[in-house]
């Protein structure tokens, strides 16, 4: 059976407290710990920020603890904007870049965690070789066999559009460890990010492979994990709608066949 | 410790070329299911609480028969399919699984023949 509850070794214990700074306008920040080389349990320290004295985001807030009062806090960031995709984590109970994420858009304690069931390497960092595989495996490029035209090739304003909604992936990951079918079957389904980009190269006007793509997603496991339950689009901090990604894969499965 | 490859771990056993069937039965016995279920509730409602011969001599015309038989069918193989999505979801076990997914087939046919048998052998 699936694993519904936490293993021994990764259930949480109640961590430091860090002291209370002076100010107005202060909250607390209880952050997810986990250090491999401790040998402990993971832990939920609590961090406290005087906001007038921090960015407005929740990345700023991480930097801002690492920065000032504890460095060993360990966590993945370079964009700062939203495009690099490295600061994806589990906020308030949502899967969203730490970056893209705003401190009013969380009411109370401000609680962040990495993401969902996936192995963490430290804090907030979780391993995403897998994950990364997975999208590697769908052939994220132009697939041709024509040989002509040896120069670029040229796409309509109508075939470029339909490329809209799906090329701004950043396989942050955030959607696909939202989806309980990627909990409970992460080794052979590819999830909503591998599916969206496959999608992306299927109906890209260039790309002269589309049977042997859909060839490759006809499985049960594979592509058909998606229950739809749109836990993908609700969480994509980008706003993109990988369910609908995997439903048009769906419809083109069919159209193939009837 | 394990030296194998991401690139052979996502790709497994490869893709098994299959799964769309079920995807087109799954939502074409959905909506048979319907207007099924709305012809299978008709009669009975209407003879519930009716005597033996009159629900004997309802279900004994062809329409009736057929409609139920057509729902019984149509029931049964979409349970079978939902309930092969959910073992497959939660059961991980190659085993187990594969015991699972026999059973419930078994187990829908034998309930959806029974149902088929009782109203052929009321109809005939």
């Amino acid at each position: 059976m699936v694993e519904f509850t936490l293993p021994k070794n990764s259930r949480m214990t109640i961590g430091k407290t860090w002291p209370k700074p002076q100010g107005s306008n202060v909250r607390a920040f209880k952050v997810y710990r986990f250090d491999p080389d401790s040998g402990k349990n993971p832990r939920v320290d609590t961090y406290y920020l005087d906001l007038d004295d921090c960015g407005p985001m929740i990345l700023d807030a991480l930097i801002k603890i690492k920065t000032d009062i504890d460095p060993t806090l360990t966590f993945r960031r370079s964009c700062r904007e939203g495009i690099c995709g490295s600061c994806a984590m589990n906020i308030d109970g949502i899967n969203t870049l730490a970056c893209l994420h705003g401190m009013d858009d969380v009411k109370g304690d401000v609680k962040i965690y990495p993401l969902p069931h996936m192995p963490v390497v430290k804090d907030l960092i979780p391993d995403l070789t897998h994950f990364y595989a997975q999208h590697a495996s769908i052939m994220p490029w132009l697939e041709t066999k024509t040989n002509r035209p040896a120069q670029e090739w040229r796409q309509s304003i109508e075939d470029r559009k339909k490329l809209d909604g799906l090329y701004e992936c950043v396989m942050c990951a955030a959607c696909s460890t939202s989806c309980p079918s990627y909990w409970w079957n992460g080794d052979r389904y590819l999830g909503p990010a591998a599916l969206l980009h496959a999608y992306r190269w299927i109906i890209d006007s260039r790309d002269e492979a589309t049977g042997e793509r859909l060839d490759e997603l006809e499985d049960p496991f594979k592509l058909y994990r998606c229950h739809t339950i749109m836990n993908c689009t609700n969480t994509c901090p980008k706003g993109l709608n990988p369910a609908k990604a995997i439903a048009e894969i769906k419809t083109m499965m069919v159209e193939r066949r009837v | 410790m394990s030296y194998v490859t991401d690139k052979k771990r996502v790709h497994g056993l490869g893709s098994a070329k299959d799964g769309t069937g079920h995807f087109i039965s799954q939502r074409v016995t959905a909506i048979a299911l319907i207007p099924l279920t709305a012809l299978f509730v008709l009669p009975l409602g209407y003879n519930l609480g009716a005597g033996y011969d009159r629900v004997i001599e309802a279900y004994s015309h062809p329409v009736n028969a057929i409609v139920v038989i057509l729902f019984f069918i149509t029931l049964f193989t979409h349970l079978r399919l939902g309930l092969q999505v959910v073992i497959e979801d939660y059961v991980h076990g190659h085993g187990t699984r594969t015991a699972l997914l026999i059973a419930n087939t078994l187990f829908c046919w034998l309930f959806g023949l029974t149902g088929v048998f009782a109203i052929a052998k009321i109809a005939l």
